[in-house]
């Protein structure tokens, strides 16, 4: 044998043992921040986002989804619907214990559906005003059958939106007041250990899994640190192996991604699609006046707010449906950075020049200093901005009754169109008390029509026709100004394999990950 | 002395009622309500779930009949539920109490034999080099905003070092008990005691010398020396002992903030405590929660204060004869 020939499979053996290193292998600890801390673990009761990155890997729905919104099985490891798109059919997974050992059934499913959710989750009961009626011919199989066909329904069932509880433990009980809710009992991938208030959260392996060899993860920890600064302090002393989207700031990203060993994902956010603009009170001049609100447009520099602020991640909006929503297209009209154009609207409509007030986003320096650069580049055109602090607390008043002139907000779209961005300009939506519906107060029948037309349309292709039409109506009247769908970059050790598996990412990707040793 | 403290007791039980009313008025007069921050972190609801929430918390009824149930049962010493956690405030409230005491104790302690220390050191020392250095560092700590100080010591300590943790209570997960968790939450401990305590450590180092100096100006401190007491024996047994009243009178008032004084260490160290709790009802509107600390808070400041007049009595008899 040649000296090279022996070399050659000197070096295929030794890289026999490093190609299985791609293979999972379970075992190892992984730590998180959790930021703010949850109020409760219950996702049944409460659906915040804090509760969703933990009791994710604790609840499971019927289905996950991938990052195009196509449904994969969860608890359900299979489905069919029917030709008239009526009746949905599930299968489930034999064999599903609860944390307690008790066994999961469709029994659990209708309770879930039919009564724990309509008493807790208004996004729940939005759902079911679709449904006729809920049925399980035996313990593996359960029949949704719908009024009318509702194309979006299929992406009703995420973990946070139908998470599955566990009817032994609930019936007949006062939810909110349910002992179980300290020690969440669900059917996933971890279980509940425990819980130091103030520091962190501990999960452990589901040994019962129904997956066989999953999860990988010995333990999961969630820390919680509530200093932005002191987070990535937590990420470079290696206390922390993964800071979800949004817990550090801005300005800290390229730093914390400059470092060794150190991976960024923008993935696992299809699901919500953050999309962010400005409120403009379409019931007060001079916001009242469609040349004012594209004069706006025009004003704004977009692309120096995603490249300076948001560090180049996300991506200027063209209107009101985010980028990864389904349905999305890009149409005209479209409002590039063109300062000219907007002094230009701002004289024909004689523009008095009275100062407006803006309301920024109080959820920390990004948006601060966001609402600065918008102050900046309104300024240049000739509108004059006033920036008015508030808290959360005062932010969400204010807007929800109306008392702005503008006001930036983001909001998630919730995979489609009919769920998540239908509510932000159709007539019926505007009611006060509500931050997050028509708060514009925008009212346009044409567009009512499309969008009561498109959200009942079947099949999906008859649906994108009437949704272009709906984003080239809304792009025209400008009714609020988009900014940017956002991004909030994930920023983990690169040891940590099979982080995002899903739109709905840390949520409820945790069950596949492992750490390569 | 009993006839005193009764007294004084029976004027903060009054002082404490007023306190209970004030914040609670205030705390409405924020804008928003605990349902509208609740169901704004679930980032959807409709009006039935904000009813559902606000009548689960009693806040649908006008505001003077909240006040009034809320005082009949604090008399009782029932604090209520806090509506964001959904469980008692006053387990909450002593769940996170030790953690601050450890803090907040250790600082104050820190602080009052440092500061005191570095006082009498750099009085006794007047013009040389050690009392310029004491009292250059004292006016720097004296200047520096805490949290800034906090930041540049995780920096150095923690990140560059690495021989100090930056933030937490205790090693998540490491499995310690008994003497070895001790060690480790004492690890932990180091830097935001310290930096808690610089502060007022620089302002009792301050307050001593000031007073010292003044002190040994006075007869009886000649009479001492003269009749041939070693230096020492002098500065601790005569002048000290006389120099220390406003740093009594300021020791009262730091051991007023045990309680609710160190929100910017405990965010910034994320050390489990009631400072964070605070600020983090505040956010929430967390009424019950809020006012629940502000009382304890309260009742703390109100207690020292009484420790502390005592205490005038005890170091200076004259003032209890005058009175």
């Amino acid at each position: 044998m040649s000296n090279i020939l022996r070399s050659l499979l000197t070096i295929s053996v030794l890289a026999g043992p490093a190609a299985a290193q791609a293979q999972p292998v379970p075992g190892g600890r992984a730590n998180l921040i959790v930021q703010p801390e949850p109020p409760s673990l219950m996702l049944g009761l409460v659906t915040n986002a804090p509760t969703q990155l933990v009791a994710g890997q604790i609840y499971e729905g019927l289905l996950r989804y991938d990052d195009k919104l196509k449904p994969l099985p969860s608890l359900a490891k299979s489905w069919e619907i029917s030709p008239d798109g009526l009746r949905y059919t599930f299968h489930l997974n034999q064999g599903v214990s609860w944390h307690d050992g008790k066994p999961f059934t469709a029994g659990d499913v209708l309770f879930s559906v039919n009564e724990f959710l309509m008493k807790t989750q208004p996004r729940h009961r939005n759902t079911m005003t679709r449904v006729a009626g809920v049925a399980a011919p035996d313990d593996h199989t359960v029949v949704f059958t719908l009024k009318e066909p509702f194309e979006p329904f299929i992406r009703s069932f995420a973990f946070w939106v139908m998470p599955m509880v566990p009817k032994h433990i609930y019936e007949g009980t006062d939810y909110a007041s349910n002992p179980a809710n300290d020690r969440p009992i669900g059917t996933g991938p971890f279980k509940f250990e425990s819980w130091r208030k103030g520091s962190a959260i501990h999960l452990v392996k589901n040994e019962s899994y129904y997956l066989a060899g999953k999860p990988y993860l010995q333990d999961i920890y969630y820390q919680v640190i509530p200093d932005g600064a002191s987070r990535a302090v937590a990420y470079e002393t290696g206390k922390v192996d993964v800071l979800p989207g949004g817990s550090v700031e801005n300005f800290d990203v390229p730093r914390l991604t400059a470092l060794k060993n150190t991976c960024v994902s923008q993935k696992g956010q299809e699901f919500d699609s953050p999309l962010s603009w400005l409120w403009l009170n379409n019931r007060k001049p001079p916001m009242n006046d469609v040349r004012f609100r594209q004069a706006v447009m025009y004003a704004m520099d977009r692309q120096f707010a995603l490249d300076v602020l948001w560090n180049g991640i996300g991506k200027v909006a063209t209107g009101p449906i985010a980028g990864t929503t389904p349905f999305y297209k890009s149409v005209q009209p479209q409002y590039p950075h063109d300062p000219k154009k907007a002094k230009a609207l701002l004289a024909e409509m004689h523009y008095d020049g009275k100062p407006l007030k803006l309301l920024p986003l109080p959820y920390g320096e990004t948006w601060q200093r966001w609402a600065e650069a918008v102050k900046q580049n309104l300024g240049e055109v000739g509108i004059p901005v006033e920036i008015q602090a508030t808290d959360v607390a005062g932010w969400n008043q204010r807007v929800s009754q109306w008392d702005y002139d503008m006001a930036f907000t983001f909001l998630f779209q919730n995979g489609d169109p009919a769920l998540g961005v239908e509510r932000n300009y159709i007539s019926s939506q505007i009611s006060k008390g509500n931050p997050w519906n028509n708060v514009e107060g925008y009212s346009n029948p044409t567009v009512d029509a499309l969008f009561a037309k498109a959200a009942l349309a079947t099949p999906a292709e008859k649906r994108q026709d009437l949704y272009d039409a709906v984003q080239t109506a809304v792009q025209a009247d400008v009714p609020v100004a988009w900014l940017l769908d956002l991004r909030f970059p994930v920023i983990y050790r690169c040891n940590v394999q099979d982080l995002i598996t899903t739109a709905n990412g840390l949520n409820d990707s945790l069950r596949d990950t492992w750490i390569k040793r | 002395m009993p006839r005193f403290i009764a007294a004084r007791l029976g004027k903060m039980a009054l002082i404490l009622v007023g306190i209970v009313i004030l914040n609670f008025a205030l705390i409405h007069a924020a804008p928003g309500d605990p349902a509208s921050v609740m169901a704004g972190e679930a980032g959807d609801a409709d009006a039935a779930f904000l009813q559902q929430l606000r009548e689960r918390f009693g806040l649908d009824k006008p505001l003077p009949i909240q006040l009034l149930t809320y005082l009949a049962n604090v008399l009782r010493l029932d604090f209520g539920y806090s509506y964001r956690q959904g469980m008692p405030v006053i387990d909450l409230i002593t769940d996170r109490l030790p953690a601050t005491l450890l803090l907040s104790g250790s600082a104050f302690l820190i602080s009052l034999v440092l500061g005191v220390a570095a006082g009498a050191l750099a009085a006794s020392r007047q013009g040389k080099v050690s009392d310029s250095v004491i009292s250059t560092l004292a006016l720097l700590f004296y200047a520096t905003p805490l949290f800034w100080l906090a930041l540049m010591a995780v920096l150095l300590f923690s990140v560059q070092l690495g021989w100090f943790p930056g933030f937490g209570y205790e090693s998540v997960g490491s499995g310690y008990s008994g003497l070895g968790r001790a060690a480790d939450i004492l690890h932990h401990l180091v830097l935001p005691a310290l930096t808690l305590g610089l502060f007022f450590m620089a302002v009792y180092a301050r307050m001593t010398r000031a007073s010292v100096l003044e002190v040994s100006r006075l007869d009886f401190v000649r009479t001492a020396r003269a009749k041939g007491l070693r230096p020492r024996a002098v500065l601790v047994r005569h002048i000290l002992r006389n120099a220390i009243l406003p740093v009594v009178t300021l020791a009262g008032l730091q051991a007023g903030q045990l309680v609710g004084g160190a929100v910017l260490i405990e965010t910034v160290f994320a050390w489990p405590g009631i400072g964070r709790l605070m600020f983090e009802a505040l956010e929430q509107r967390d009424y019950n929660l809020l006012l629940g600390i502000f009382v304890v808070s309260a009742a703390m400041v109100l207690a020292f204060n009484l420790i502390t007049d005592i205490l005038y009595r005890l170091v200076d008899p004259r003032i209890g004869a005058a009175a």
